[in-house]
């Protein structure tokens, strides 16, 4: 499921994106040092060949609904990790352009999400070591139904600490996971299935395909263990570095991830701890920015009305919608007058 | 959405980017930056907030006119993708029922308005997104990127996946079509032949990349895409950016529709 703009607050959105543009980074000057040329036009046949498969509906046996396929495993699969992080995350560009799926600003989230999760984690530590080489279509098929669940079970779970984080969604913790693991479970074994056959078909049709392609893969496929953690270690300062900065702006912001990440280090508690935490957490930060640009006449008398809830005065509400219809009708003036201005011209 | 609806809409977004008007001959580097920017100050208003949001329809609405796109379709295209926005954001009246505002005569829950406050950013966001596709051409964005300093490597990756996607797409319809013609209902429609079906058309893609590589050698390609274009900063892009940004800036930091509905009602009376 793709993260959207709407859900997501500055903070969450540019650490987000800073995490895939240094992924990307690091994959890019990876697939460099022993590209092949031939590589780069597969790549991008490769993208276009995810694209054109998702525009494909199948029926997923037993419910009425349709499914089709996401593409990461997939791509992991065939071309190694670096080559694959980038044609997924080209594929999610495209998307989030074309189709307006997700957002300019959640990119960074779906890249994420959807290629850094299959392509570094689960290809490299579970389906490679799981299959190597050995090409039976029974193991081939459990590595990859394994496989992709927890890649989307990871997946599913950023976005809802991304929602949590963006403190956007009312959802509490503990309801938002239960909406989305067991949805994406169905979704990755049925996703897990669509890979594999497809793996099982091209190996049976066309062994020499895989083979060639695992060829002219960079020698560098093999990501160590170390270089991870690095790579994590690095990812984890740009983050705080981030959300630092955005602390200094917004006071609340700093001090509410500090408590999602303490309480994230305590699993076990976790979901009957966190939502309470959360939601006064959020009440908190939610009118705390917003609030510093009201006239100050206003101001004291709210304070005193009421702290912990910031009980808007009718006078203050009514103005701000009288204001915004105003605004909003001025805004379809001057857009019809050019409209009618551009007819007339041609 | 079917698949031909699909193939026709990104071709039509395609299409609209080759017009000539002042937006689109504005650097594409000017436009992507002005509405990244334009994206973060939009995200960045407070859960709660809806007046404010009000003047940052101007932007897309001057994109929409000036750069002469169909409203129309741009707001189906908006409608299409917005199930998970309002999935996720209609938890909110359910969860947050204090009350938020009480006009005379009125009484809304907070979470209504930050529900109502999610889909203004959410059709804000993307029609920005999408207007930006509509007025500088995919091709003009990735060199843009590319420009901006993202891996070259990464770039033409874009490009290619660009370039193909039309006739992959193309493929993939015949298929379609073929399968829709043998099959009754929903035959056909099961995972089984889904399988085939993309087993196919990725053997088949495999064997027109190979042909592509080929005809690209020999027309000397070296691992690159270049741009003939040169695209210059001139000064109306310069401009545009500081106008976008003084603009950003001030209904950003003051509350100018509140300001507004004030004065209004002390002309009201």
């Amino acid at each position: 499921m793709h993260m959207a703009d709407a859900l997501l607050s500055p903070a969450v959105g540019t650490t987000l994106w800073a995490g895939s543009v240094a992924v990307g980074g690091y994959a890019s000057k990876k697939l460099k040092e022993r590209i092949d040329d031939r590589t780069i036009p597969l790549m991008g046949v490769l993208g276009a060949f995810i694209f054109a498969s998702q525009m494909i509906n199948f029926t997923i046996p037993g419910t009425g609904s349709s499914g089709h396929l996401g593409g990461g495993m997939i791509l992991a699969i065939l071309l190694g990790s670096h080559a694959a992080f980038l044609v997924m995350a080209s594929v999610l560009t495209v998307q989030a352009l074309f189709f307006a799926d997700g957002g300019l600003l959640a990119l960074g989230c779906n890249i994420w999400n959807l290629s850094v999760y299959p392509c570094y984690l689960i290809y490299p530590f579970i389906y490679k070591p799981w299959v190597g080489d050995n090409k039976s279509p029974v193991r081939i098929l459990v590595a990859s139904i394994v496989s992709v669940i927890l890649a989307l079970q990871l997946g599913a779970f950023s976005v809802v600490m991304e929602t949590l984080l963006s403190g956007k969604s009312e959802l509490p913790f503990g309801a938002f996971v239960l909406l989305m693991q067991p949805i994406h479970l169905s979704i990755g074994i049925v996703e897990g299935f669509i890979t594999a056959g497809v793996i099982n078909y091209v190996q049976g049709a066309r062994p020499e395909i895989l083979e060639s392609m695992a060829a002219s893969r960079p020698m560098g496929t093999e990501v160590s263990l170390k270089k991870i953690m690095v790579t994590f270690v690095v990812l984890a300062v740009i983050t705080g570095g981030a959300l630092s900065w955005f602390a200094s702006t917004h006071p609340d912001g700093l001090e509410w991830s500090i408590e999602k990440i303490t309480g994230k280090g305590e699993l076990p508690k976790q979901e009957h701890g966190i939502a309470p935490v959360l939601k006064t957490i959020q009440e908190k930060t939610a009118f705390l920015p917003g609030y510093n640009f009201k006239p100050a006449g206003n101001d004291a008398k709210k304070e005193e009305a009421d702290p912990a809830w910031p009980g808007i005065d009718a006078g203050t509400s009514l103005a701000g919608i009288i204001g915004a219809a105003i605004v909003l009708g001025m805004i379809m003036l001057i857009g019809m007058g050019i409209r009618s201005f551009r007819r007339r011209d041609t | 959405m079917t698949f031909d609806e699909q193939y026709f809409d990104i071709g039509r977004l395609d299409r609209l980017s080759y017009r000539e008007t002042c937006v689109h001959r504005l650097d594409p580097r000017a436009k992507v930056i002005a509405v990244m920017l334009f994206l973060l100050t939009v995200i960045s208003f407070p859960k709660y907030e809806i007046v404010a949001l009000a003047p940052f329809f101007l932007f897309p609405v001057l994109l929409l006119t000036v750069g002469e796109i169909p409203v129309r379709f741009i707001i189906k295209k908006i409608i299409v993708v917005s199930p998970f926005a309002i999935f996720i954001g209609i938890f909110n009246p359910l969860l947050d029922a204090r009350t938020f505002a009480v006009i005379p005569g009125f009484v809304v829950s907070a979470g209504w308005v930050s529900f109502f406050s999610i889909l203004l950013k959410f059709t804000l966001t993307i029609s920005a997104a999408l207007l930006l596709i509509a007025t500088t051409s995919f091709p003009g964005v990735c060199h843009a990127l590319r420009r901006l300093g993202f891996p070259a490597l990464f770039v033409s990756q874009l490009l290619f996946l660009y370039r193909y996607l039309f006739v992959l797409m193309e493929e993939a319809m015949r298929i379609i079509r073929a399968r829709d013609m043998r099959s009754f209902g929903s035959r056909g429609t099961g995972r089984k032949v889904f399988v085939r079906i993309i087993g196919i058309l990725f053997l088949r893609t495999v064997d027109r990349a190979e042909r592509i590589y080929y005809a690209m050698l020999s027309r000397g390609f070296q691992g690159d895409i270049p741009s003939l274009k040169r695209s210059r900063m001139a000064l109306t892009d310069l401009a545009f950016l500081s106008m976008m940004i003084a603009y950003l800036s001030i209904f950003r930091f003051f509350p100018v529709t509140e300001g507004i509905g004030r004065v209004a009602q002390e002309l009201l009376g």
